[in-house]
């Protein structure tokens, strides 16, 4: 099985203080401390379990900056057999479709069985890149993928569906299929396994390696351009109770006995 | 006179809600503009489906083929492909939901027309639309403009914009012959699948204690579990522990779980992304606890506690307990 699966470096934003940068259209990002997108993690996990079980070999994509090694060595600490970081200024202010286009750009010449992403990723969230590139490609895809089951010539997987309701359908292989977070446990790595993994191959692509032309890539080469960013208007706020654990802990309480539900 | 679509979603004989969010939207931004909306509909034996719509819309597209029955990727891909050509709409308004994640990017490729998903709102300036999104886990927006096309796919997300209905109008039903030739190969629906219900029924509770990524390790769940017995009250989860096999998979709130209105909401630990909220906005009171300040659930709640939960949980459960000793 030769698998390929795309990853992208994020800033970690869930428990961070988030401030808006001089540009006015992205964040500040000197504080944060970035990682492997959450649903890619899953992808990759997923990967290495199906080429532990078939054989193969796993190979891992990123459009990013060379702070994305930290990723891509994670990736490959993780099971993963070779890693390409795709960089260039070019692809600066690239959205999902430019993306795709890079992404492609690579995957085009490569052998796949199988194509794994994950459904979104924790930072813009646009959904798009995985089914853009299955296009371009011209193969089937599934995103919300839960579980996997490869056949002969097709693989049947479940999608998520809104309140609980799961969907199964059969896609013929090759595919793209973009996970959902639970699919599977992703396994931790130690720093050692990280330090090991620096001696399987990380290769570096840019603009000219791919074929691509400027314009087709970066912000001219995108359906979307942010003009702005900023602050959600709160429309409704808690209040916020303060005092002390014990004070806030009585005035819960408090709420809760005039409520009748305690 | 050139259209506005709203691709109808529907799921085992029924409308989905997001179908009449996108409705009201459209009919917001027809208002400003000389565009006719339109209801698109793709299934078998919609009629029922067809009459609820065209009651809300001046024009209902349908096209009825036994390939359409269930949701397919494919199979709706090349329809729209084939009515998008014909009527060029100005705007194909779809859900971002688990069916138009998996069609809008195919079809905006297929096309070539310009995308933006997940949007929790849409205007035209100058003939351009102009999207809202939230970005960074809800605790940014941005605004957003679109590459200059004929036409363009926005995906809304779903519980963003308050359906509206009107009076029916008895709006037009046009059937339109499936272009469909063949059962699409490539992809074929199988089945439904509905995971086994566990013993508690989170819907039934009227007290929910709800855990979140916050707690960290599955060691500290018994910590939510006895706030929980001690309020006589069931323990929830948001996403991240079902995905993480600490709770099963029927304790979930949200959009991908249940929707749950309890009497008492106890969020702890829990970020409160829009999927997590959208799962118990309804609830009665909500109080929450996050060491985060900026976490977006405390958009969510009436009441917050900005502390570590490891802290204030266990001297909460003791106070609860305490209060119902001496009231006894």
């Amino acid at each position: 099985m030769e698998i390929i699966v795309c990853v992208k470096h994020v800033p970690e934003t869930a428990e961070a203080e988030i401030a808006i940068d001089s540009s006015g259209k992205g964040i500040k990002t000197e504080d944060l401390v970035f990682d492997i997108n959450e649903w890619d993690d899953y992808a990759v996990e997923e990967a290495v379990l199906i080429k532990e079980k078939l054989g193969g070999r796993v190979t891992i994509v990123t459009v990013g900056s060379e702070d994305a090694d930290k990723t891509l060595r994670k990736c490959l600490a993780k099971g993963a057999d070779r890693a390409i970081r795709l960089t260039d200024k070019a692809f600066d202010g690239s959205d999902a479709y430019a993306t795709a286009k890079i992404l492609y750009g690579v995957i085009k010449d490569l052998p796949f069985d199988l194509i794994l992403t994950g459904t979104q990723a924790g930072d813009d969230g646009y959904a798009q890149v995985g089914v853009i590139l299955a296009g371009f490609l011209g193969i089937p895809h599934a995103t919300m993928v839960k579980k996997i089951e490869l056949m002969e010539g097709f693989t049947r997987v479940n999608r998520e569906l809104e309140g609980g309701l799961e969907q199964v359908m059969e896609v013929g292989t090759p595919a793209l299929l973009a996970v959902q977070t639970g699919i599977n446990e992703p396994r931790y790595v130690s720093i050692m396994g990280i330090r090991k993994a620096r001696q399987k191959e990380l290769k570096v692509l840019g603009l000219n390696d791919l074929g691509l032309k400027e314009e087709e890539v970066g912000e001219s080469g995108s359906w979307i351009t942010v003009e702005e960013m900023f602050i959600p208007p709160v429309e409704k706020e808690a209040e916020i109770l303060v005092g002390g654990l014990d004070a806030i802990s009585s005035k819960i309480v408090e709420t809760l006995r005039a409520r009748g539900l305690i | 006179m050139t259209e506005l679509f709203v691709l109808a979603e529907h799921r085992r004989g029924e409308l989905r809600d997001v179908t009449f969010e996108m409705l009201t939207k459209g009919r917001e931004l027809i208002a400003r503009a000389d565009v006719d909306l339109t209801a698109v509909l793709l299934g078998h034996n919609v009629k029922e489906l067809a009459i609820r719509l065209a009651d809300q819309v001046k024009k209902v597209l349908v096209v009825d083929d036994a390939r359409l029955k269930d949701f397919n990727e494919v199979a709706y891909q090349k329809v729209l492909t084939h009515l998008i050509s014909e009527r060029k709409p100005v705007l194909i308004l779809i859900g971002h939901t688990s069916f138009g994640i998996d069609l809008a990017p195919s079809l905006a490729t297929k096309l070539n027309v310009p995308l933006a998903t997940d949007c929790i709102d849409i205007n035209f300036e100058e003939k351009k639309p102009i999207v809202v999104r939230q970005v960074y886990g809800g605790k940014v927006n941005i605004k957003a403009s679109l590459r200059t096309s004929e036409s363009y796919i926005v995906t809304l997300r779903p519980a963003t914009i308050e359906a509206k209905e009107v009076k029916p109008i008895g709006g037009e039903i046009i059937e339109v012959a499936s272009p469909l030739k063949e059962e699409p190969t490539t992809k074929r629906f199988i089945e439904y699948f509905e995971p086994p219900a566990g013993e508690v029924d989170i819907t039934a509770a009227d007290v929910l204690v709800s855990v979140g990524r916050g707690i960290k390790d599955a060691d500290s769940m018994p910590i939510v579990e006895k706030l929980a017995e001690a309020l006589g009250g069931a323990v929830a989860c948001s996403r991240p522990i079902v995905d993480k096999g600490w709770l099963s998979a029927d304790r979930q709130v949200g959009t991908s779980g249940k929707t749950v209105k309890p009497k008492l909401y106890l969020a702890v630990g829990i970020s409160g992304a829009f999927q997590h909220v959208s799962g118990m906005k309804n609830s009665e009171l909500v109080i929450a606890i996050n060491r985060d300040a900026k976490a977006p659930i405390f958009r969510a709640a009436d009441f917050g506690v900005v502390e570590d939960l490891f802290k204030v949980v266990p001297i909460l459960t003791d106070r609860v307990l305490q209060e119902k000793k001496s009231s006894k």
